[in-house]
């Protein structure tokens, strides 16, 4: 018998750790004959921490599990041989189909939460590092570069630019020394597929970059990794450690002239450096700030030598689609976007966790099929795609197919695979000020209009939910978002109005409400809420009276009371604890 | 969890600070690497140790500042006994992360990227965790704490300053 407990970063906080030790305490102490093991994200983040039990014919994922629990499952299940139905969320005993693994079609994810991600044998036995062994015996690096053409792969850290094109201007650039980066400096707020694929799979990243390394001619590949993602690195180690151990690393690999190493550097947190000449200067040990191109990197990268960047996720493609073909890979998806995608799905959704999709699923399906619909049943809004880069998609245009060319026309971008499902709460021109926070915090400085342009924006931004926003501010805006834009030298500069555009040009009448009528229709942007008690509901039971933290609310028991409008602090206290329903917000 | 370690302090000793400056000093693109191992060193950068790398690895000690200061993840402050990071991720954004960082700010009576005069918290924001389904998150020290309400945040700081 096995059990595998899901141990990326969403379990061990959910408390999986725990949950492994009393595991391993009680198989100890009654001398059972399972192997436990850890294994990376499964994707339902929503009922971690999960234990998945296999005993012979068939597995049994039990969800939510609790150290107790864990003693219970243990007793009852393996030792009794009786499965505890109403705590397994996957498996034989559960009858209904699954829709949240239905949809999904999993090549990235191939190996995440099936496979122990500290064991290089594991990834073996599920024909790890043959896509390298076959390229290196079988096929010229001409031929490598292209099956990656002909599979239709486009990079999945947002740019969508073909990967087998990429590869080919790095091979052809004329060089003795060469380099491989793999870009896992994943920053957007909301985003953790490349967590996850590291934390779950770090090997099939590591063996992507040896097909790149060798299709484009590097003996050398980087690994540039967000220092916050402390057990991705760790597990990268290792591997790259067990490789080496192996054989699989090093010089003359595979009976071959061919070399490679790989080495990790870690990011010291700077969101800009996910853009390549940032990431490149901070390789380098410089401040992370980008350049102009041309040069590209393909032929004027690290150290000016020809470099090669892809992202996480791109990588983790390579070694299916050299062992598969790249037609399999080309057989899914849209006419213009091949393949799958990774989305990390959050917000105000369901089952927010990690899903796999054929590009051509709409955005329905993800978040009503997959994601189980918005939390508490409210209503859906819109999307948030693409991080600070992206834009919000509005529920009406629900039925869009993922596809870079089809998100792209509707001003936000795919983007690395944050999807941010937000309900009738949300306020847009609030989500709008969150994102140019961040890139305003984020910008590096160099470009003028990125570094002062995107302060007088958020300004604007921030007396617009203040409730002192002014006629003309929204032209304003859109003005400056569209100089921003263009006179922009990287990525970040040139996709950081991207929320705020969206915004105007789906939700404008909210930023209006904002401005005339000083109200929030969300009833978020606190400095224009007021809260009010309903004389017919209140039962004078004085609760909220005694939670308001300025007594503000004043009244005799059993009597309705009153909030006093000029203390009122709005913290919404009174609101919350209220069980008549009899606080209003307006 | 089971493991308890201040975040800041002292995964290095200053020995092996010295080696690894020593070791790394001809490496290209060692200044990064250099600072990280700093401070896990000394839990911060100090003066003297900016000065220190200067004159050994032969980069300006101006430049160094202006790397330190470009990156967020260098501090040239000490840190608080404990270190409160809340996370600002859109996840935690709509779902409440605001409410809880002025109860934060409340509670503690300080800014982020500061210390409480005590010495015992600082407080820190982040971009994110990457434990979106737990929303809104805070961590202290190595301890994430999921699913918060201005009153749990409360309760589990007043913990904090009990022990």
């Amino acid at each position: 018998m096995k059990i595998n407990v899901g141990l990326g970063t969403c379990g061990i906080s959910a408390g999986g750790r725990a949950v492994y030790s009393a595991l391993e305490e009680e198989i100890a102490r009654q001398n059972l004959d399972v192997s436990l093991q850890v294994t990376g994200c499964m994707g339902m983040c929503y009922d971690e921490v999960l234990v998945e039990l296999f005993d012979g014919d068939g597995s049994y994922l039990y969800g939510k599990v609790t150290p107790d629990m864990a003693l219970e499952i243990i007793n009852r299940h393996v030792i009794a041989g009786e499965p505890i139905p109403e705590w397994i969320v996957r498996g034989k005993v559960v009858e209904e189909k699954d829709p949240f693994f239905d949809k999904q079609d999993r090549i990235v994810l191939r190996n995440c939460g099936i496979i122990n991600p500290e064991s290089i044998e594991d990834y073996m036995e599920r024909q790890g590092y043959e896509g390298i062994r076959k390229v290196t015996r079988d096929h010229t690096p001409e031929e490598v570069i292209d099956m990656v053409l002909q599979s239709g792969l486009r990079g999945r850290g947002g740019g969508g630019f073909p990967t087998g094109l990429k590869w080919r201007f790095a091979r052809q650039a004329q060089n003795d020394k060469k380099y491989i980066i793999c870009n896992a400096d994943e920053g957007d707020p909301g985003a953790f597929m490349d967590r996850s694929v590291l934390e779950g799979d770090p090997h099939s990243v590591l063996e992507g970059m040896m097909i790149a390394g060798y299709a484009i001619g590097a003996d050398e590949g980087y690994i540039y990794a967000r220092a916050e993602y402390p057990l991705a690195i760790k597990r990268l180690k290792l591997a790259i450690k067990q490789c080496e151990e192996r054989g699989l690393l090093g010089n003359k690999l595979f009976g071959t002239d061919f070399d490679f190493r790989i080495q990790i550097k870690q990011g010291a947190g700077a969101f800009v450096c996910g853009e390549e000449t940032a990431l490149i200067a901070s390789i380098e040990g410089k401040r992370g700030v980008p350049r102009i191109r041309p040069p590209f990197p393909a032929n004027k990268g690290l150290w000016d030598k020809p470099t090669n960047i892809n992202n996480v996720e791109t990588l983790a493609n390579i070694a299916w689609i050299i062992l598969n073909g790249p037609e399999a890979y080309a057989s899914r998806g849209t006419e213009k976007s091949k393949g799958t995608k990774v989305f990390a799905l959050a917000g105000k959704i369901k089952k927010s966790g990690l899903t796999e999709v054929p590009m051509g699923t709409t955005i329905n399906e993800i978040v009503f099929d997959i994601g189980g619909g918005i939390k508490g049943d409210k209503k859906f809004k819109a999307v948030q795609m693409g991080g600070p880069s992206g834009g919000c998609i509005p529920a009406s245009m629900g039925d869009i197919k993922i596809d870079f060319d089809e998100i792209n026309k509707t001003g936000a971008i795919m983007g690395s695979g944050g999807m941010i499902v937000l309900d009738e709460t949300t306020c847009m021109v609030d989500i709008a000020r969150f994102f140019l926070t961040f890139t305003q915090n984020e910008s590096c400085g160099k470009c003028t209009f990125c570094r002062i342009g995107t302060k007088r924006m958020l300004e604007i931004l921030e007396r617009i939910t203040m409730g002192k926003g002014k006629e003309g501010d929204l032209d304003l805006l859109e003005d400056l978002a569209h100089k921003v834009k263009d006179s922009s030298l990287c990525g970040l500069g040139q996709t950081a109005p991207n929320p705020v555009l969206t915004t105007l040009k789906y939700f404008r009448e909210e930023y209006e409400a904002h401005i005339r009528d000083k109200k929030c229709p969300a009833h978020s942007c606190v400095a224009l809420l007021t809260y009010r008690i309903l004389k017919d509901n209140c039962t004078g039971c004085t609760l909220c009276a005694r939670k308001c933290p300025v007594d503000a609310i004043t009244g005799t028991v059993k009597e309705p009371h009153v909030i006093d409008q000029a203390a009122c602090i709005k913290c919404g206290q009174c609101y919350d604890v209220c069980r008549f329903n009899a606080v209003e917000k307006l | 969890m089971s493991e308890k370690k201040p975040v800041a302090l002292m995964e290095k000793t200053v020995e092996e600070f010295k080696i690894d400056l020593i070791n790394k000093r001809k490496t290209k693109g060692s200044l990064i690497p250099l600072l990280q191992s700093a401070q896990d060193t000394y839990g911060y950068i100090p003066e003297k140790v900016i000065h220190y790398i200067s004159e050994i690895v032969g980069i300006p000690a101006a430049e160094i500042y202006g790397v330190i200061t470009f990156y967020a993840q260098f501090r040239l402050k000490p840190l608080g006994k404990y270190v409160i990071r809340i996370c600002e991720g859109t996840a935690c954004h709509v779902n409440g992360a605001k409410d809880l960082l002025k109860t934060l700010q409340a509670e503690l009576g300080i800014s982020v990227g500061e210390t409480t005069e005590d010495g015992l918290f600082s407080l820190q924001s982040v971009a994110c965790l990457g434990c979106c389904s737990l929303a809104p998150v805070v961590m202290i020290d190595e301890d994430t704490h999921g699913s918060l309400t201005s009153d749990k945040v409360r309760k589990i700081i007043r913990e904090y300053k009990k022990r």
